[in-house]
């Protein structure tokens, strides 16, 4: 029996169910369990403050053909050509893309067709299990370091006045002592109306390095909803950032699992939204194992009617000794409808931790501007430097500068745009 | 000719009079100064010609180099030409001081429709200013004021307006907090600035000051009003008499 004051966009799991051709073996079981869990209401305190009735507005239909559409861009981080996979409407683009000579030992392909149904909880999970076609995977063997970020390039495409709706998988999975960079871009200007449901698995092995990077720039009529789980080993080092600019409504939702000792994890964010946009970043840092560092610096910017959500958890488990976790949530609110809605859950079973966190929103100080345009400054370009610096501080938290100075310019681009 | 001009000029904060009208009128080439009980109303005059938003002007005129400077916004004032260095410099933390400077800068030439300067001539230029007021590399790269000792703020203010050349440059209390080599630095900024086109209106509490800029007029500003003007005697003989004669006791 369904619990109907519970769930949501009702119409939309219908749809979902009834555009799925009869599906059987996991993805039937996919299926089934999207069907049963429906789409959580706001009521379901995961998701208290994110609200996903809209979905029920959008009348779904097919993806365009990806190898009719035209694609005039391919959005890169780097300075110089790196291996990259690039998807559009949710489908592998093997002539954009560029593999080119990896190390041996690396294997960087789009996995296509094969149902291999993801493990884990959650509707939009169920619903990947069940509808992905189409993914990138990429696996570092034990030792080997990637001197080249690989960039996954996810570009949205839509025909006629249906909204598309895809399914990305991403598989990363770094052996032990290997080291890689991944930057992850989700494109979408002009796209009109798609969902974009992406289920990432990470898993960092012993003594490791992963930097892993991610740009939401999807069109501003789209959803974005990606879950990530990222396992990490012994000594193993994670710096992970996302930089939400786009989508109409976003869901970032990560969950890392800090299983060894000596384990340095960075999880931040930044995201800049105006309009009526609400982009939500969910993190659950979950320290199992002693001795382990976690750090996550979230700063946004909100205009017009939009609003943030941030929902960070720590957990320390009774075995997590020593643990030295450090939070921080920083808004922005430029107009006097931008909202935040900020949850700090700090969660502690052992006792000998250092666990600090803090969340502040606040405005533009006015003596600061005055003092800006005092000197001459334009109001625009004063504001400008502001939310720059402001937002500085979570982007000051990304590993690698390249990706870093782009990331920074493309918040820059952001705010000239106001 | 006369750079600034301020006529009856009346103003409030939060429906409290604070200014209640300032006669002043400053040629080109002059300095003057302006002394005062804490409280008089020193800062909120400074605060309004610079345009700042809480006030109210409810009586009055400034016309300063031809324009009407209250209609102005904050940055074109600036731009105009008329410089505040602030009583409490304002601290802008991950704003480094070379690109504030160089923002400010190339906005205020931007519309005397000047070129902008590229990197090199920039840094060339804040070096030799910053060398001026044996200010360090290091405080030009750090954030705007964040960290800066007090007397180290008024030297940003100093050089900030060495490098944009103001017309005008209203210094608040920039002698505050200054030890004394530091003020000897600075006043001597203050009077390379000085020239027939330029104009000064110097807030100080102490004489020391303006044995070092030595102003044309004195001002004595008490309870919103000038309530005297002299030569730099006045100066001399405020420092001797205090400000009771102008009905200001200590408590005030
Ligand atoms: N927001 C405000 N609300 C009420 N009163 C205010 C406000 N701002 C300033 N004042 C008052 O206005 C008066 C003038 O202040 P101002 O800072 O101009 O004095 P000042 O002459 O510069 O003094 P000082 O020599 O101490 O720097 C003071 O009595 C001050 O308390
Ligand atoms: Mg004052």
């Amino acid at each position: 029996m369904r619990d109907e004051q519970n769930q949501t966009a009702k119409n939309f799991v219908e749809q979902v169910v009834a555009l799925a051709p009869a599906l059987a073996g996991p993805r039937g079981e996919g299926l089934e369990r999207f069907a049963k869990a429906g789409l959580p209401s706001t009521r379901v305190e995961a998701w208290k403050f994110t609200n996903l009735r809209g979905l029920d507005k959008l009348t779904l239909g097919p993806a365009p053909d990806a190898a009719t559409v035209t694609v005039d861009a391919i959005p890169t981080a780097l300075d110089a050509p790196g291996p990259r996979l690039v998807f559009v409407a949710g489908q592998y683009r093997a002539d954009l893309s560029r593999v080119g000579a990896l190390p041996e030992g690396v294997v960087l392909a789009a996995s296509t067709g094969d149902a291999t149904p993801v493990a884990g909880e959650g509707p939009f999970r169920a619903l990947n299990s069940a509808l992905s076609s189409q993914g990138a995977a990429l696996r570092v063997a034990a030792g080997v370091k990637l001197a080249s970020p690989v960039e996954l390039v996810f570009i949205a495409a839509t025909t006629g006045d249906k909204a598309a709706l895809w399914n990305p998988r991403i598989t990363i999975d770094i052996a032990d002592g290997a080291e890689a960079t991944v930057v992850e871009h989700h494109a979408g200007a002009n796209a009109g109306t798609y969902v974009s449901n992406i289920v990432a698995d990470v898993t960092v092995g012993v003594a490791a390095r992963l930097h892993h990077y991610k740009l939401q720039a999807e069109g501003l009529d789209a959803w974005h909803l990606a879950n990530i789980s990222t396992h990490l080993a012994r000594d193993a080092v994670y710096d992970t950032f996302v930089l939400n600019l786009g989508a109409r409504l976003s869901r970032h939702e990560a969950r890392q699992v800090l299983d060894g000792t000596g384990i340095a994890a960075r999880v931040s964010g930044a995201y800049a939204i105006s309009g009526n946009q609400v982009s939500d970043i969910t993190t659950l840092i979950d320290h199992a194992k002693p001795h382990c560092t976690s750090r996550e610096v979230v700063k946004g910017v909100i205009d017009g009617s939009a609003r943030a959500v941030f929902q960070g958890k720590i957990i320390v488990r009774p075995d997590a000794q020593k643990t030295d976790g450090y939070q921080l949530n920083r808004a922005l609110l430029l107009s006097d409808q931008a909202e935040i809605n900020s949850k700090p859950e700090l969660e502690i079973y052992a006792d000998d931790v250092k666990c600090s966190h803090g969340a502040t929103a606040g405005e533009l100080d006015e003596d600061q501007m005055f003092y800006l345009r005092a000197r001459g400054i334009p109001r625009d370009a004063a504001r400008v430097l502001l939310i720059g610096a402001f937002l500085d501080e979570a982007l000051d938290e990304i590993i690698d500068e390249t990706v870093r100075a782009y990331f920074r310019a493309r918040a820059e681009a952001w705010m000239g745009a106001r | 000719m006369s750079l600034i001009e301020i006529k009856n000029l009346h103003a409030t904060v939060d429906g409290k009079a604070i200014l209640k009208g300032i006669d002043l009128t400053i040629n080109a080439g002059e300095v003057h100064a302006i002394m005062g009980p804490n409280g008089a109303g020193k800062s909120t005059l400074s605060y309004v010609l610079a345009g700042r938003e809480g006030y109210e002007i409810t009586e009055g005129s400034v016309t300063f180099d031809g324009q009407d400077l209250l209609s102005m916004e904050i940055e074109e004032r600036a731009a105009a030409g008329l410089f505040l260095a602030f009583q409490y410099p304002v601290e802008i933390p991950g704003v480094s001081n070379t690109t504030f400077l160089k923002e400010a800068l190339n906005a205020v030439r931007k519309t005397r429709g000047e070129t902008p300067l590229d990197a090199m001539q920039f840094l060339k230029l804040i070096r030799a200013k910053a060398k001026d007021l044996s200010m360090t590399d290091d405080m030009i790269k750090r954030a705007v004021n964040v960290g800066f000792s007090g007397g180290e703020k008024k030297r940003n203010e100093a050089l900030q307006m060495a490098v944009l050349q103001p017309k005008l440059a209203i210094l608040d209390e920039t002698d505050s907090g200054l030890d004394i080599d530091a003020l000897k630095i600075v006043a001597e900024g203050v009077n390379k600035l000085r020239g027939p086109e330029r104009g000064m209106l110097v807030i100080t509490h102490y004489q020391r000051l303006l044995d070092y800029i030595v102003p044309d007029v004195v001002h004595v500003l008490a309870n919103g009003r000038i309530v005297k003007s002299g030569g730099k005697e006045l100066a001399l003989e405020l420092e001797a008499n205090g400000y009771a004669q102008f009905g200001v006791t200590e408590a005030a």
